[in-house]
Protein backbone atom coordinates (compact mmCIF):
# COMPACT_ATOMS: atom_id res chain seq x y z
CA UNK A 1 0.00 0.00 0.00
CA UNK A 2 1.04 3.51 -0.79
CA UNK A 3 0.49 4.65 2.83
CA UNK A 4 3.31 2.38 3.95
CA UNK A 5 5.83 4.14 1.77
CA UNK A 6 8.08 6.78 3.27
CA UNK A 7 7.83 8.92 0.14
CA UNK A 8 4.08 9.27 0.69
CA UNK A 9 4.65 10.79 4.13
CA UNK A 10 7.43 12.99 2.76
CA UNK A 11 4.93 14.41 0.27
CA UNK A 12 2.40 15.14 3.02
CA UNK A 13 5.11 16.74 5.16
CA UNK A 14 6.13 18.95 2.23
CA UNK A 15 2.52 20.06 1.67
CA UNK A 16 2.09 20.77 5.39
CA UNK A 17 5.26 22.85 5.39
CA UNK A 18 4.03 24.87 2.42
CA UNK A 19 0.76 25.54 4.25
CA UNK A 20 2.26 26.46 7.61
CA UNK A 21 5.28 28.55 6.60
CA UNK A 22 3.54 31.62 5.11
CA UNK A 23 0.96 31.66 7.92
CA UNK A 24 3.47 33.14 10.33
CA UNK A 25 2.91 36.88 10.13
CA UNK A 26 0.60 36.52 7.13
CA UNK A 27 3.70 36.47 4.93
CA UNK A 28 2.38 37.24 1.42
CA UNK A 29 5.86 37.56 -0.10
CA UNK A 30 6.80 34.08 1.01
CA UNK A 31 3.45 32.82 -0.24
CA UNK A 32 4.17 34.21 -3.70
CA UNK A 33 7.60 32.53 -3.73
CA UNK A 34 6.15 29.21 -2.65
CA UNK A 35 3.33 29.33 -5.16
CA UNK A 36 5.89 29.46 -7.97
CA UNK A 37 7.68 26.48 -6.48
CA UNK A 38 4.39 24.58 -6.16
CA UNK A 39 3.54 25.28 -9.81
CA UNK A 40 7.02 24.15 -10.90
CA UNK A 41 6.74 20.94 -8.86
CA UNK A 42 3.30 20.24 -10.36
CA UNK A 43 4.47 20.77 -13.94
CA UNK A 44 7.72 18.85 -13.56
CA UNK A 45 6.29 15.87 -11.73
CA UNK A 46 3.62 15.43 -14.42
CA UNK A 47 6.22 15.92 -17.15
CA UNK A 48 8.14 13.13 -15.40
CA UNK A 49 5.29 10.72 -16.19
CA UNK A 50 6.15 11.14 -19.87
CA UNK A 51 9.92 11.64 -19.87
CA UNK A 52 10.98 9.72 -16.80
CA UNK A 53 8.43 6.91 -16.72
CA UNK A 54 7.66 6.30 -20.39
CA UNK A 55 10.79 7.63 -22.09
CA UNK A 56 9.02 10.13 -24.34
CA UNK A 57 10.35 13.70 -24.32
CA UNK A 58 7.54 16.25 -24.39
CA UNK A 59 8.78 19.72 -25.33
CA UNK A 60 5.28 21.14 -25.29
CA UNK A 61 4.16 20.23 -21.80
CA UNK A 62 3.35 23.87 -21.01
CA UNK A 63 0.40 23.60 -23.45
CA UNK A 64 -1.62 21.77 -20.78
CA UNK A 65 -0.97 24.49 -18.21
CA UNK A 66 -1.79 27.35 -20.58
CA UNK A 67 -4.85 25.71 -22.06
CA UNK A 68 -6.13 24.88 -18.58
CA UNK A 69 -5.63 28.53 -17.64
CA UNK A 70 -7.58 29.74 -20.64
CA UNK A 71 -10.50 27.36 -20.15
CA UNK A 72 -10.64 28.09 -16.40
CA UNK A 73 -10.51 31.84 -16.82
CA UNK A 74 -13.08 31.76 -19.60
CA UNK A 75 -15.54 29.73 -17.51
CA UNK A 76 -15.09 31.99 -14.48
CA UNK A 77 -15.22 35.34 -16.24
CA UNK A 78 -17.54 34.75 -19.21
CA UNK A 79 -19.77 31.95 -17.92
CA UNK A 80 -19.68 32.95 -14.23
CA UNK A 81 -19.02 29.41 -13.07
CA UNK A 82 -17.43 29.00 -9.67
CA UNK A 83 -13.66 28.48 -9.51
CA UNK A 84 -13.68 24.88 -8.26
CA UNK A 85 -15.93 23.61 -11.02
CA UNK A 86 -14.14 25.70 -13.68
CA UNK A 87 -10.72 24.35 -12.69
CA UNK A 88 -11.99 20.77 -12.62
CA UNK A 89 -13.69 21.08 -16.00
CA UNK A 90 -10.51 22.67 -17.41
CA UNK A 91 -8.58 19.61 -16.21
CA UNK A 92 -11.03 17.16 -17.77
CA UNK A 93 -11.27 19.01 -21.10
CA UNK A 94 -7.50 19.40 -21.47
CA UNK A 95 -7.03 15.70 -20.64
CA UNK A 96 -9.50 14.80 -23.38
CA UNK A 97 -7.71 17.05 -25.87
CA UNK A 98 -4.42 15.41 -24.84
CA UNK A 99 -5.93 11.96 -25.34
CA UNK A 100 -6.90 12.86 -28.89
CA UNK A 101 -3.49 14.38 -29.65
CA UNK A 102 -1.84 11.42 -27.96
CA UNK A 103 -3.59 8.77 -30.05
CA UNK A 104 -2.32 10.65 -33.09
CA UNK A 105 1.24 11.63 -32.29
CA UNK A 106 2.19 8.77 -29.98
CA UNK A 107 2.44 6.45 -32.96
CA UNK A 108 5.70 8.31 -33.51
CA UNK A 109 8.85 7.32 -31.70
CA UNK A 110 11.88 9.12 -30.28
CA UNK A 111 12.93 12.32 -32.02
CA UNK A 112 9.81 12.38 -34.21
CA UNK A 113 7.55 12.38 -31.19
CA UNK A 114 9.62 15.19 -29.64
CA UNK A 115 9.24 17.23 -32.83
CA UNK A 116 5.51 16.61 -32.88
CA UNK A 117 5.20 17.97 -29.32
CA UNK A 118 6.83 21.19 -30.48
CA UNK A 119 4.27 21.23 -33.27
CA UNK A 120 1.44 20.86 -30.75
CA UNK A 121 2.80 23.78 -28.71
CA UNK A 122 3.13 26.08 -31.72
CA UNK A 123 -0.25 25.09 -33.14
CA UNK A 124 -2.19 25.51 -29.88
CA UNK A 125 -0.47 28.82 -29.22
CA UNK A 126 -1.33 29.99 -32.74
CA UNK A 127 -4.93 28.89 -32.39
CA UNK A 128 -5.44 30.63 -29.05
CA UNK A 129 -3.75 33.84 -30.25
CA UNK A 130 -6.33 34.04 -33.03
CA UNK A 131 -9.39 32.82 -31.14
CA UNK A 132 -11.87 35.66 -30.72
CA UNK A 133 -13.84 34.44 -27.67
CA UNK A 134 -10.54 34.26 -25.75
CA UNK A 135 -9.43 37.76 -26.68
CA UNK A 136 -6.89 36.79 -29.35
CA UNK A 137 -3.40 38.09 -28.56
CA UNK A 138 -4.55 40.51 -25.82
CA UNK A 139 -6.02 37.68 -23.78
CA UNK A 140 -8.62 37.95 -21.01
CA UNK A 141 -8.89 39.89 -17.75
CA UNK A 142 -10.88 39.07 -14.65
CA UNK A 143 -12.99 41.74 -13.02
CA UNK A 144 -12.78 42.13 -9.24
CA UNK A 145 -16.29 40.68 -8.96
CA UNK A 146 -14.88 37.31 -9.92
CA UNK A 147 -13.20 37.13 -6.49
CA UNK A 148 -16.37 37.87 -4.52
CA UNK A 149 -17.56 34.25 -4.22
CA UNK A 150 -14.29 33.47 -2.40
CA UNK A 151 -14.68 36.39 0.02
CA UNK A 152 -12.87 39.15 -1.87
CA UNK A 153 -9.41 39.33 -3.53
CA UNK A 154 -7.35 38.97 -0.32
CA UNK A 155 -9.12 35.84 0.84
CA UNK A 156 -9.22 34.48 -2.72
CA UNK A 157 -5.42 34.70 -2.97
CA UNK A 158 -5.00 32.51 0.09
CA UNK A 159 -7.68 30.06 -1.06
CA UNK A 160 -6.08 29.60 -4.48
CA UNK A 161 -2.72 29.20 -2.77
CA UNK A 162 -4.01 26.28 -0.68
CA UNK A 163 -5.68 24.76 -3.72
CA UNK A 164 -2.42 24.92 -5.67
CA UNK A 165 -0.56 23.27 -2.77
CA UNK A 166 -3.23 20.55 -2.91
CA UNK A 167 -2.67 20.10 -6.65
CA UNK A 168 1.08 19.88 -6.05
CA UNK A 169 0.60 17.20 -3.39
CA UNK A 170 -1.83 15.28 -5.60
CA UNK A 171 0.68 15.41 -8.48
CA UNK A 172 3.37 13.83 -6.34
CA UNK A 173 1.02 11.22 -4.87
CA UNK A 174 -0.18 10.38 -8.39
CA UNK A 175 3.43 9.93 -9.52
CA UNK A 176 4.11 7.65 -6.58
CA UNK A 177 0.94 5.62 -7.06
CA UNK A 178 1.66 5.12 -10.77
CA UNK A 179 5.26 4.15 -10.07
CA UNK A 180 4.07 1.42 -7.68
CA UNK A 181 1.31 0.10 -9.96
CA UNK A 182 1.04 -2.48 -12.71
CA UNK A 183 0.30 0.38 -15.11
CA UNK A 184 3.58 2.01 -14.07
CA UNK A 185 5.48 -1.23 -14.62
CA UNK A 186 4.09 -1.28 -18.15
CA UNK A 187 5.26 2.31 -18.72
CA UNK A 188 8.76 1.54 -17.46
CA UNK A 189 8.88 -1.48 -19.77
CA UNK A 190 7.99 0.81 -22.70
CA UNK A 191 10.76 3.17 -21.63
CA UNK A 192 13.33 0.36 -21.58
CA UNK A 193 12.39 -1.28 -24.88
CA UNK A 194 9.08 -0.61 -26.56
CA UNK A 195 9.30 -3.53 -29.01
CA UNK A 196 10.01 -5.97 -26.20
CA UNK A 197 7.19 -4.46 -24.13
CA UNK A 198 4.68 -5.07 -26.93
CA UNK A 199 5.81 -8.67 -27.37
CA UNK A 200 5.38 -9.12 -23.60
CA UNK A 201 1.75 -8.08 -23.95
CA UNK A 202 1.65 -4.32 -23.36
CA UNK A 203 -0.58 -2.30 -25.69
CA UNK A 204 1.98 0.48 -26.00
CA UNK A 205 -0.15 2.83 -28.11
CA UNK A 206 -2.97 2.86 -25.56
CA UNK A 207 -0.63 3.05 -22.57
CA UNK A 208 1.22 6.03 -24.03
CA UNK A 209 -1.97 7.88 -24.92
CA UNK A 210 -3.37 7.32 -21.43
CA UNK A 211 -0.26 8.57 -19.65
CA UNK A 212 -0.03 11.58 -21.98
CA UNK A 213 -3.63 12.38 -21.07
CA UNK A 214 -3.05 11.84 -17.33
CA UNK A 215 0.05 14.07 -17.44
CA UNK A 216 -2.22 16.87 -18.73
CA UNK A 217 -4.87 16.77 -15.99
CA UNK A 218 -3.26 18.35 -12.92
CA UNK A 219 -1.13 20.88 -14.87
CA UNK A 220 -4.35 22.11 -16.51
CA UNK A 221 -6.01 22.52 -13.09
CA UNK A 222 -2.89 24.29 -11.81
CA UNK A 223 -3.10 26.64 -14.81
CA UNK A 224 -6.75 27.41 -14.16
CA UNK A 225 -6.01 28.25 -10.51
CA UNK A 226 -2.84 30.23 -11.21
CA UNK A 227 -4.30 32.45 -13.94
CA UNK A 228 -7.42 33.03 -11.83
CA UNK A 229 -5.10 34.18 -9.04
CA UNK A 230 -3.21 36.44 -11.47
CA UNK A 231 -6.48 37.82 -12.84
CA UNK A 232 -5.35 37.81 -16.45
CA UNK A 233 -4.02 35.60 -19.21
CA UNK A 234 -2.55 36.11 -22.67
CA UNK A 235 -0.85 33.73 -25.10
CA UNK A 236 2.70 34.81 -24.27
CA UNK A 237 2.39 34.07 -20.54
CA UNK A 238 0.14 31.04 -20.96
CA UNK A 239 2.42 29.28 -23.43
CA UNK A 240 5.84 30.35 -22.25
CA UNK A 241 8.11 28.25 -24.48
CA UNK A 242 11.09 28.84 -22.24
CA UNK A 243 9.26 27.45 -19.21
CA UNK A 244 8.52 24.28 -21.17
CA UNK A 245 12.25 23.83 -21.75
CA UNK A 246 13.20 24.78 -18.22
CA UNK A 247 10.82 22.09 -16.97
CA UNK A 248 13.00 19.53 -18.73
CA UNK A 249 16.11 21.03 -17.09
CA UNK A 250 14.46 20.81 -13.65
CA UNK A 251 13.52 17.18 -14.21
CA UNK A 252 16.96 16.15 -15.43
CA UNK A 253 18.59 18.04 -12.57
CA UNK A 254 16.55 16.31 -9.87
CA UNK A 255 16.49 12.89 -11.44
CA UNK A 256 14.06 11.74 -14.12
CA UNK A 257 11.95 8.71 -13.32
CA UNK A 258 11.87 9.46 -9.59
CA UNK A 259 9.09 11.17 -7.63
CA UNK A 260 11.44 12.89 -5.21
CA UNK A 261 13.87 13.91 -7.97
CA UNK A 262 11.17 15.74 -9.91
CA UNK A 263 10.16 17.71 -6.80
CA UNK A 264 13.74 18.40 -5.75
CA UNK A 265 14.84 19.56 -9.21
CA UNK A 266 11.81 21.82 -9.56
CA UNK A 267 12.27 23.33 -6.10
CA UNK A 268 15.99 23.97 -6.41
CA UNK A 269 15.84 25.37 -9.91
CA UNK A 270 12.81 27.56 -9.23
CA UNK A 271 14.48 29.15 -6.19
CA UNK A 272 17.68 29.73 -8.16
CA UNK A 273 15.71 31.21 -11.03
CA UNK A 274 13.79 33.57 -8.76
CA UNK A 275 17.00 34.70 -7.13
CA UNK A 276 18.70 35.38 -10.47
CA UNK A 277 15.63 37.01 -12.00
CA UNK A 278 15.25 39.48 -9.13
CA UNK A 279 18.90 40.44 -8.82
CA UNK A 280 19.28 43.49 -11.09
CA UNK A 281 22.66 42.63 -12.60
CA UNK A 282 21.77 39.08 -13.49
CA UNK A 283 18.43 39.52 -15.27
CA UNK A 284 17.90 36.65 -17.73
CA UNK A 285 21.17 35.15 -16.61
CA UNK A 286 19.14 32.18 -15.37
CA UNK A 287 18.90 30.91 -18.93
CA UNK A 288 22.69 30.68 -19.10
CA UNK A 289 22.58 28.68 -15.89
CA UNK A 290 19.74 26.52 -17.21
CA UNK A 291 21.64 25.64 -20.36
CA UNK A 292 24.83 24.97 -18.42
CA UNK A 293 23.05 22.79 -15.87
CA UNK A 294 21.37 20.74 -18.57
CA UNK A 295 24.72 20.13 -20.28
CA UNK A 296 26.40 19.17 -17.01
CA UNK A 297 23.62 16.78 -16.01
CA UNK A 298 23.33 15.13 -19.41
CA UNK A 299 27.11 14.76 -19.75
CA UNK A 300 28.10 13.73 -16.26
CA UNK A 301 25.11 12.68 -14.18
CA UNK A 302 22.33 11.46 -16.44
CA UNK A 303 20.36 10.28 -13.40
CA UNK A 304 20.38 13.77 -11.82
CA UNK A 305 20.72 14.30 -8.08
CA UNK A 306 18.66 11.25 -7.13
CA UNK A 307 20.46 9.06 -9.67
CA UNK A 308 23.72 10.15 -8.09
CA UNK A 309 22.34 9.28 -4.66
CA UNK A 310 21.26 5.83 -5.92
CA UNK A 311 24.79 5.16 -7.15
CA UNK A 312 26.29 6.32 -3.88
CA UNK A 313 23.85 4.39 -1.67
CA UNK A 314 22.18 1.63 -3.70
CA UNK A 315 19.85 0.84 -0.81
CA UNK A 316 18.35 4.34 -0.92
CA UNK A 317 16.46 3.11 -4.03
CA UNK A 318 14.04 1.30 -1.71
CA UNK A 319 13.23 4.39 0.35
CA UNK A 320 13.59 7.41 -1.93
CA UNK A 321 11.31 6.78 -4.86
CA UNK B 1 -8.67 -33.08 -32.01
CA UNK B 2 -7.38 -30.17 -34.09
CA UNK B 3 -3.86 -28.80 -33.88
CA UNK B 4 -2.87 -26.14 -31.34
CA UNK B 5 -1.34 -23.94 -34.03
CA UNK B 6 -2.32 -24.21 -37.67
CA UNK B 7 -0.44 -22.11 -40.22
CA UNK B 8 -1.84 -22.15 -43.77
CA UNK B 9 -0.12 -20.69 -46.80
CA UNK B 10 1.58 -17.79 -45.05
CA UNK B 11 3.71 -15.38 -47.09
CA UNK B 12 5.76 -12.31 -46.15
CA UNK B 13 7.62 -10.06 -48.55
CA UNK B 14 10.13 -7.27 -47.88
CA UNK B 15 10.29 -5.18 -51.04
CA UNK B 16 11.81 -7.49 -53.62
CA UNK B 17 12.67 -10.22 -51.15
CA UNK B 18 10.16 -13.01 -50.61
CA UNK B 19 11.18 -13.85 -47.03
CA UNK B 20 8.46 -16.44 -46.41
CA UNK B 21 6.59 -18.04 -49.32
CA UNK B 22 3.39 -20.01 -48.91
CA UNK B 23 4.43 -21.91 -45.79
CA UNK B 24 2.01 -24.29 -44.04
CA UNK B 25 2.53 -26.45 -40.97
CA UNK B 26 0.91 -27.26 -37.65
CA UNK B 27 1.89 -27.89 -34.05
CA UNK B 28 0.13 -30.45 -31.86
CA UNK B 29 -0.49 -29.89 -28.21
CA UNK B 30 2.48 -30.99 -26.08
CA UNK B 31 4.76 -31.21 -29.09
CA UNK B 32 8.23 -29.80 -29.68
CA UNK B 33 8.49 -28.67 -33.28
CA UNK B 34 11.93 -27.69 -34.57
CA UNK B 35 12.47 -25.13 -37.31
CA UNK B 36 15.77 -25.32 -39.17
CA UNK B 37 17.25 -23.94 -42.34
CA UNK B 38 20.33 -22.11 -43.63
CA UNK B 39 20.95 -18.49 -42.62
CA UNK B 40 18.49 -16.16 -44.27
CA UNK B 41 15.96 -18.92 -44.88
CA UNK B 42 13.19 -16.88 -43.22
CA UNK B 43 12.96 -18.67 -39.87
CA UNK B 44 12.83 -15.58 -37.66
CA UNK B 45 10.52 -13.85 -40.15
CA UNK B 46 8.14 -16.80 -39.84
CA UNK B 47 8.24 -16.41 -36.04
CA UNK B 48 7.53 -12.72 -36.42
CA UNK B 49 4.52 -13.44 -38.61
CA UNK B 50 3.18 -16.05 -36.16
CA UNK B 51 3.41 -13.74 -33.13
CA UNK B 52 2.16 -10.67 -35.00
CA UNK B 53 5.31 -8.52 -35.20
CA UNK B 54 4.90 -8.65 -38.99
CA UNK B 55 1.66 -8.98 -40.91
CA UNK B 56 1.83 -11.59 -43.64
CA UNK B 57 0.37 -10.73 -47.04
CA UNK B 58 -1.28 -14.09 -47.46
CA UNK B 59 -2.42 -17.06 -45.45
CA UNK B 60 -4.15 -17.69 -42.16
CA UNK B 61 -2.94 -18.56 -38.69
CA UNK B 62 -5.26 -20.36 -36.28
CA UNK B 63 -4.36 -20.82 -32.64
CA UNK B 64 -6.42 -22.97 -30.28
CA UNK B 65 -9.34 -22.77 -32.66
CA UNK B 66 -9.20 -19.00 -33.03
CA UNK B 67 -8.13 -17.04 -36.10
CA UNK B 68 -5.21 -14.87 -35.01
CA UNK B 69 -4.12 -13.67 -38.46
CA UNK B 70 -3.15 -10.00 -38.32
CA UNK B 71 -3.50 -9.54 -34.57
CA UNK B 72 -0.88 -7.42 -32.80
CA UNK B 73 1.80 -9.10 -30.64
CA UNK B 74 0.26 -7.93 -27.35
CA UNK B 75 -3.08 -9.59 -28.25
CA UNK B 76 -1.35 -12.77 -29.36
CA UNK B 77 0.58 -13.13 -26.10
CA UNK B 78 -2.72 -12.68 -24.22
CA UNK B 79 -4.12 -15.64 -26.16
CA UNK B 80 -1.15 -17.76 -25.17
CA UNK B 81 1.80 -17.53 -27.59
CA UNK B 82 4.93 -16.18 -25.89
CA UNK B 83 8.35 -15.86 -27.50
CA UNK B 84 12.02 -15.18 -26.96
CA UNK B 85 14.25 -13.09 -29.21
CA UNK B 86 17.27 -14.24 -31.11
CA UNK B 87 18.90 -10.90 -30.40
CA UNK B 88 18.06 -10.59 -26.71
CA UNK B 89 15.91 -7.65 -25.64
CA UNK B 90 16.24 -7.32 -21.87
CA UNK B 91 14.55 -4.35 -20.19
CA UNK B 92 18.09 -3.33 -19.34
CA UNK B 93 17.54 -0.82 -16.57
CA UNK B 94 15.11 -3.02 -14.66
CA UNK B 95 16.03 -5.90 -12.37
CA UNK B 96 15.80 -9.52 -13.47
CA UNK B 97 12.79 -9.98 -11.21
CA UNK B 98 11.04 -6.90 -12.66
CA UNK B 99 11.66 -8.19 -16.19
CA UNK B 100 9.97 -11.49 -15.41
CA UNK B 101 7.19 -9.71 -13.48
CA UNK B 102 6.34 -7.79 -16.67
CA UNK B 103 5.85 -11.15 -18.39
CA UNK B 104 3.42 -12.32 -15.70
CA UNK B 105 1.57 -9.01 -15.51
CA UNK B 106 0.85 -8.60 -19.20
CA UNK B 107 1.01 -12.09 -20.71
CA UNK B 108 -1.75 -14.70 -20.82
CA UNK B 109 -1.52 -14.97 -17.03
CA UNK B 110 -2.44 -11.25 -16.75
CA UNK B 111 -1.76 -11.25 -13.01
CA UNK B 112 -1.88 -8.37 -10.57
CA UNK B 113 1.46 -6.87 -9.55
CA UNK B 114 1.86 -8.83 -6.32
CA UNK B 115 0.85 -12.23 -7.73
CA UNK B 116 3.00 -11.59 -10.79
CA UNK B 117 6.01 -10.94 -8.57
CA UNK B 118 5.45 -14.21 -6.70
CA UNK B 119 4.94 -16.09 -9.95
CA UNK B 120 8.09 -14.47 -11.35
CA UNK B 121 10.09 -15.71 -8.38
CA UNK B 122 8.84 -19.25 -9.03
CA UNK B 123 9.77 -19.05 -12.70
CA UNK B 124 13.23 -17.76 -11.77
CA UNK B 125 13.62 -20.80 -9.54
CA UNK B 126 12.60 -23.07 -12.43
CA UNK B 127 15.16 -21.57 -14.79
CA UNK B 128 17.81 -21.42 -12.07
CA UNK B 129 18.15 -17.64 -11.79
CA UNK B 130 16.60 -17.05 -8.38
CA UNK B 131 19.84 -15.85 -6.84
CA UNK B 132 20.19 -13.21 -9.55
CA UNK B 133 16.65 -11.84 -9.13
CA UNK B 134 17.67 -8.41 -7.90
CA UNK B 135 20.55 -7.51 -10.17
CA UNK B 136 19.92 -5.22 -13.15
CA UNK B 137 19.20 -7.15 -16.35
CA UNK B 138 21.95 -5.26 -18.17
CA UNK B 139 24.66 -6.86 -16.03
CA UNK B 140 23.74 -10.46 -16.98
CA UNK B 141 26.03 -12.50 -19.25
CA UNK B 142 24.72 -13.47 -22.68
CA UNK B 143 23.71 -16.90 -21.31
CA UNK B 144 21.91 -15.15 -18.47
CA UNK B 145 20.08 -12.86 -20.87
CA UNK B 146 18.93 -15.83 -22.97
CA UNK B 147 17.66 -17.52 -19.83
CA UNK B 148 15.91 -14.28 -18.86
CA UNK B 149 14.17 -14.26 -22.26
CA UNK B 150 12.88 -17.77 -21.54
CA UNK B 151 11.84 -16.87 -17.97
CA UNK B 152 9.96 -13.77 -19.12
CA UNK B 153 8.10 -15.76 -21.78
CA UNK B 154 7.28 -18.54 -19.29
CA UNK B 155 5.90 -16.07 -16.76
CA UNK B 156 3.20 -15.23 -19.30
CA UNK B 157 1.96 -18.84 -18.79
CA UNK B 158 1.75 -19.53 -22.52
CA UNK B 159 0.25 -22.56 -24.20
CA UNK B 160 2.86 -22.27 -26.93
CA UNK B 161 6.40 -21.02 -26.54
CA UNK B 162 8.46 -19.78 -29.50
CA UNK B 163 12.19 -20.10 -28.83
CA UNK B 164 14.43 -18.26 -31.29
CA UNK B 165 17.98 -19.67 -31.08
CA UNK B 166 18.20 -19.88 -27.31
CA UNK B 167 21.28 -22.10 -27.63
CA UNK B 168 23.37 -19.88 -29.90
CA UNK B 169 26.49 -18.55 -28.24
CA UNK B 170 26.24 -20.78 -25.19
CA UNK B 171 28.98 -23.08 -23.88
CA UNK B 172 28.43 -26.87 -24.02
CA UNK B 173 27.49 -26.95 -20.31
CA UNK B 174 25.03 -24.11 -20.76
CA UNK B 175 23.58 -25.86 -23.81
CA UNK B 176 23.05 -29.04 -21.80
CA UNK B 177 21.26 -27.03 -19.09
CA UNK B 178 19.08 -25.25 -21.63
CA UNK B 179 18.12 -28.57 -23.29
CA UNK B 180 17.03 -29.86 -19.90
CA UNK B 181 15.04 -26.69 -19.34
CA UNK B 182 13.22 -27.02 -22.68
CA UNK B 183 12.29 -30.62 -21.79
CA UNK B 184 11.06 -29.46 -18.40
CA UNK B 185 8.91 -26.80 -20.08
CA UNK B 186 7.31 -29.33 -22.42
CA UNK B 187 6.73 -31.76 -19.56
CA UNK B 188 4.94 -28.91 -17.82
CA UNK B 189 2.39 -29.00 -20.65
CA UNK B 190 3.64 -26.16 -22.86
CA UNK B 191 4.12 -26.81 -26.57
CA UNK B 192 7.39 -25.55 -28.02
CA UNK B 193 8.28 -24.23 -31.46
CA UNK B 194 12.01 -23.64 -31.71
CA UNK B 195 14.54 -22.29 -34.19
CA UNK B 196 17.96 -23.75 -33.67
CA UNK B 197 21.30 -24.01 -35.43
CA UNK B 198 22.81 -26.41 -32.92
CA UNK B 199 21.88 -29.55 -34.87
CA UNK B 200 22.61 -32.10 -32.21
CA UNK B 201 20.30 -30.33 -29.81
CA UNK B 202 17.40 -29.88 -32.18
CA UNK B 203 17.64 -33.46 -33.38
CA UNK B 204 17.50 -34.65 -29.77
CA UNK B 205 14.70 -32.39 -28.67
CA UNK B 206 12.23 -32.17 -31.54
CA UNK B 207 9.33 -34.50 -32.11
CA UNK B 208 9.13 -33.20 -35.66
CA UNK B 209 11.15 -30.72 -37.71
CA UNK B 210 10.23 -28.24 -40.42
CA UNK B 211 13.01 -27.20 -42.82
CA UNK B 212 12.91 -23.80 -44.52
CA UNK B 213 15.06 -22.74 -47.47
CA UNK B 214 14.73 -19.43 -49.34
CA UNK B 215 11.45 -18.84 -47.55
CA UNK B 216 9.87 -22.08 -48.68
CA UNK B 217 9.14 -25.23 -46.76
CA UNK B 218 11.67 -27.75 -47.99
CA UNK B 219 10.78 -30.70 -45.81
CA UNK B 220 8.87 -31.77 -42.73
CA UNK B 221 9.00 -34.89 -40.62
CA UNK B 222 10.65 -36.64 -37.72
CA UNK B 223 14.33 -35.81 -37.14
CA UNK B 224 15.39 -39.03 -38.80
CA UNK B 225 13.20 -38.47 -41.87
CA UNK B 226 14.41 -34.92 -42.27
CA UNK B 227 18.06 -35.86 -41.89
CA UNK B 228 17.71 -38.48 -44.64
CA UNK B 229 15.94 -36.14 -47.04
CA UNK B 230 18.25 -35.54 -50.02
CA UNK B 231 16.81 -32.04 -50.56
CA UNK B 232 17.68 -31.08 -47.02
CA UNK B 233 21.21 -32.41 -47.34
CA UNK B 234 21.57 -30.48 -50.57
CA UNK B 235 20.36 -27.26 -48.98
CA UNK B 236 23.00 -27.63 -46.33
CA UNK B 237 25.78 -28.58 -48.78
CA UNK B 238 28.67 -26.23 -48.46
CA UNK B 239 28.14 -26.33 -44.75
CA UNK B 240 30.11 -29.54 -44.33
CA UNK B 241 29.88 -29.53 -40.57
CA UNK B 242 26.10 -29.60 -40.54
CA UNK B 243 25.90 -32.15 -43.36
CA UNK B 244 28.25 -34.34 -41.38
CA UNK B 245 26.16 -34.01 -38.26
CA UNK B 246 22.99 -34.77 -40.18
CA UNK B 247 24.47 -37.97 -41.59
CA UNK B 248 25.85 -38.83 -38.17
CA UNK B 249 22.33 -38.75 -36.80
CA UNK B 250 20.97 -40.98 -39.54
CA UNK B 251 23.63 -43.65 -39.25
Amino acid sequence: MIFRRLTFWLILALAAMFIILPLRGNNAALREDLILVAIAVTLVSNLNLMIGYTGYVNFGHIVFYGLGGYIGLYLVSERHWNLFLSAFVAGVLVSLVALLFGLGILRLRGAYFALATIGVLVAVNGFVANFNPWGRSTGMYLSFDAYQPLGGPMRALWTTYYLIIGVMALSLILSLAIKRSKFGLGLFAIREDEDAAVVLGINATVYKAIIYSISAFLPAIAGALMFYKNGMIDPSIAFEYMLSLEGIVMLMLGGQGTVVGAALGAGLYERLRSFLLTSPKLSNFHLVIAGGLLLLVVLFASGGIIGWLYRLLPRSREVIE
Amino acid sequence: MSALLQVDGVSKRFGGLQAVADVSFHIEEGEILGLIGPNGAGKTTLFNVVNGVYKGEKGTITFAGQDITGLTPDKIVHLGIARTHQIVKPLAGMSVLENVTVGGCFGRAYLGLREAREAAMEVLQTVGMAERANIPARSLTIAGKKRLEVARALAARPKLLLLDEVLAGLTPTEIAQMIQLVRKIRDGGISVFMIEHVMQAIMQLSDRIVVLNFGQKLAEGTPTEVARDPQVIEAYLGDSEITEKLSEKTS
